[in-house]
């Protein structure tokens, strides 16, 4: 565990740093489940990007790239609800996060396609904006940054359960620029009121079309927690041996001390920003499921057949489900005025009937 | 009699130790100083925040999100604009997770003129609250409403933004207007809550036994009954408004006012039973009038209640310019003031059917 340490105050990225140093092997069982969600979920993406470029679904933006970091996250969240288990502020880069923590892919294909059965929006958010309620799975929206303004909130009520339960913020590197994350690290970092919340940074280097080269002079974004006596990683999110090991740390960490953290992981961007951009595969990123595969391979925990097959099954999976979410009826015009309160379901003023809104329609 | 101020203290000592409240919180909300207006003296669960708005509202948002029971407040409403996203979120949370999650919170926030409080610490926020989806909006006039409001917004399972009129928060309650249990002399109430000047390091407050008594959110009050004209309006305009009915009572004309308390959801089931009798209205409102809340209830009254007017409905609101000016010439020409609103009331009297 030594070399993890160095790894948390190097200022240098330890790319492939994984398996070497003196680091403890994590168990095969563990490695082919990581390989698993990573596959899944890169084949859930691929998935949505067909079903969006297919004409079934408006708007794709996700996670490929992230698998390394998202999967092991997702397998190390103490997973329920309520403030004794970890709330989760996602972004929307995190499918292989819910993968790992048993969500069922058939509903992110749902969300693409709007269907009334979409289980975190109903129809009315785009894809990878989920929200589980029973796995303290909170929102997620669009606007970036926002939920490291909420997270101190939710980490109070874990400080308060007096348990386990930690609060996770992840974003990106671009959405450090809004002052939300300042907040998230002055909130969590008051003397004598610090509160269990693990920040993650997945730095892919880009935001939108801009280079965080370009608008960005600090060296990490790691050193501005530590401004704020935060301890910090910089991590390889390529590597998912890496990124269990130091997630693992990390969190053990702000559960027993009950203390913020910051882990920056550098990882890829694979299919551009989102179907705004394309999603279209780039060749000049490292892509993490490769090179995870090859080192499986070397150490012979798989084979190249079982993983191909693997790949296989589930694209071929996952198609089939595209095709009967295909056929699940769209939400009513009408639900529009569902779940505007928690306590009633009519707007009440404005809502001049109940009828759908469809301007012209004689609604005076 | 409590005044505005001090019935929100009982509110949120009620709600802290009989509602759940968990956490009453803002700049300089905990002790030393208990809010600005000190509104939040001696209570157990308020706290300082950082200089923060749009942490304030997160904070809140994951409080509420997480089970607890948060009261949050921004200082003034001027400072609450670049926290608006957080809250369109916290309005937005039920409806985009299709139901999966609420987030029951109360906002607080001082709003309009009124304390010679220049160009930040005068603005109005109805017209921003109430294009908020998801919130409910409330506004209280004097401290009874105050405190049942405030029972009403900490219960309520939704977010729910409590506007207090900044010129009303040392109004004293009126005749009938009395919180079940408080002390029945004023002095001895503000010896018992109010903390004392200097170092208060020591003192503790002296809760009276003050009984549940909750206003419903969307139920507006008829502070005075009439058959000639209707004012609607809500917070510091009610008792100007009740002030212009008294004057014109000497003239003959008989006026309606009507104090909507609660902005969203409002109470059209009142509005419209009051102009169907006096068949004449006037809506008051302190805030900005290009985009007023008062312009969508007069729209409203035209398409539904147009064959029942005897006169073209009216709007008497703030001037549409960037603040209201510190000088007195300056604040009086940018905010409804008696004369003007005495003025509207009678020509709208003055129309026959």
């Amino acid at each position: 565990m030594h070399a993890l340490r160095r790894a948390s105050v190097t200022t240098t990225i330890p790319r492939e740093a994984a398996g070497s140093d003196g680091d403890e092997a994590l168990a095969p069982q563990l490695l082919v489940r990581m390989h698993d969600i990573m596959v899944r979920a890169r084949c859930l993406e691929e998935r949505l990007i067909r079903m969006n470029k297919q004409g079934d679904g408006y708007f794709w933006i996700g996670g490929p790239g992230e698998e390394a970091f998202n999967a092991p996250l997702g397998l190390l969240v103490h997973k329920g609800q309520g403030p004794q288990f970890d709330y989760l502020h996602l972004h929307y880069r995190s499918s292989a996060t819910l993968l790992a923590m048993g969500a069922d892919p058939v509903d992110a294909l749902r969300q693409m396609k709007s269907t009334a059965s979409d289980p975190y929006s109903a129809g009315r958010n785009f894809c990878n904006h989920y929200s589980v309620r029973k796995w303290n799975v909170v929102p997620v929206s669009s606007p970036i940054e926002v939920q490291f303004s909420m997270a101190p909130g939710t980490a109070i009520a874990n400080k308060r359960a007096g348990g386990k339960g930690i609060t996770l913020v992840q974003g990106g590197d671009a959405g450090t620029a809004e002052g939300d994350f300042a907040t998230c690290l002055i909130w969590c970092s008051r003397p004598g009121l610090e509160l269990p919340c693990l920040m993650l940074v997945t730095n892919n280097r880009w935001g939108i079309s801009t280079p965080a080269s370009e608008q960005h002079g600090e060296k990490h974004i790691a050193d501005r927690a530590r401004a704020f006596g935060i301890k910090t990683a910089v991590i390889d999110g390529n590597d998912p041996e890496t990124a269990y090991r130091e997630l693992k740390k990390a969190m053990d960490y702000v559960r027993t001390e009950r203390k913020p953290f910051l882990v920056e992981a550098m990882v890829s961007r694979l299919y551009g920003h989102s179907s705004a951009s394309g999603a279209n595969f780039v060749t000049d990123e490292s892509d993490c499921l490769p090179l995870f595969e090859k080192k499986l391979e070397e150490r012979k925990v798989l084979t190249r057949a079982a993983m191909d097959e693997l790949r296989a099954r589930t694209t071929q999976e996952l198609l089939e489900a595209s095709k009967r979410v295909r056929e699940e009826p769209q939400p009513a015009g009408a639900q529009i005025w569902e779940h505007v309160f928690a306590d009633r379901d009519l707007v009440g003023e404005g809502a001049r009937s109940h009828g759908p809104a469809v301007p012209g329609n004689g609604a005076s | 009699m409590a005044t505005v101020v001090q019935a929100i203290r009982l509110a949120l000592h009620v709600g802290e130790t009989r509602l759940g409240v968990t956490d009453i919180f803002g700049e300089d909300v905990g002790p030393p100083l208990g809010g600005v207006f000190t509104q939040s003296q001696g209570l157990d669960k308020a706290w300082n925040s950082p200089l923060d708005e749009r942490g304030i509202v997160g904070t809140a948002i994951g409080l509420a999100l997480a089970g607890q029971r948060p009261v949050a407040e921004i200082q003034f409403c001027d400072y609450a604009f670049n926290a608006i996203d957080l809250m369109k979120l916290a309005g937005g949370i039920c409806w985009s997770s299709g139901g999966d999650y609420n987030c029951p919170m109360v906002l607080m926030t001082p709003v309009g003129s009124g304390i010679r409080g220049s160009l930040y610490h005068s603005h109005s926020f109805d017209g921003q609250a109430t294009r908020l989806p998801g919130w409910k909006i409330v506004m209280p006039s004097n401290p009874l409403d105050a405190y049942g409001l405030l029972l009403s917004a900490i219960v309520d399972p939704n977010p729910v933004m409590f506007l207090t009129p900044k010129a009303l928060l040392r109004a004293k309650a009126g005749p009938g207007e009395r919180i079940p249990g408080e002390p029945d002399d004023d002095r001895a109430l503000a010896k018992m809550i109010d903390a004392p000047l200097g170092d208060r390091s020591k003192w503790r407050p002296e809760w009276p036994d003050v009984k549940d008594h909750f206003v419903p959110i969307g139920k507006a009050r008829t502070c005075r009954e009439g058959k000639h004209v209707s004012v609607i309006t809500y917070g510091r305009m009610v008792p100007v408004a009740m002030q212009a009915a008294g004057q014109l009572a000497g003239e003959g004309i008989q006026a309606e006012v009507i104090d909507l308390r609660s902005l969203h959801p409002v109470d059209w089931d009142a509005i419209e039973a009051s102009v169907r009798k006096t068949n004449r209205v006037l809506f008051l409102n302190e805030d900005t009038e290009v985009t007023n809340f008062g312009e969508h209830l007069l729209r409203r009254t035209v398409e539904t209640l147009f064959y029942e007017l005897y006169a073209p409905p009216r709007l008497l609101a703030g001037a549409h310019v960037p603040g209201v000016g510190l000088a007195d010439s300056l604040e009086r020409a940018s905010v409804p003031q008696l004369d003007q609103v005495v003025v509207a009331m009678r020509e709208l009297a003055g129309h026959q059917a």
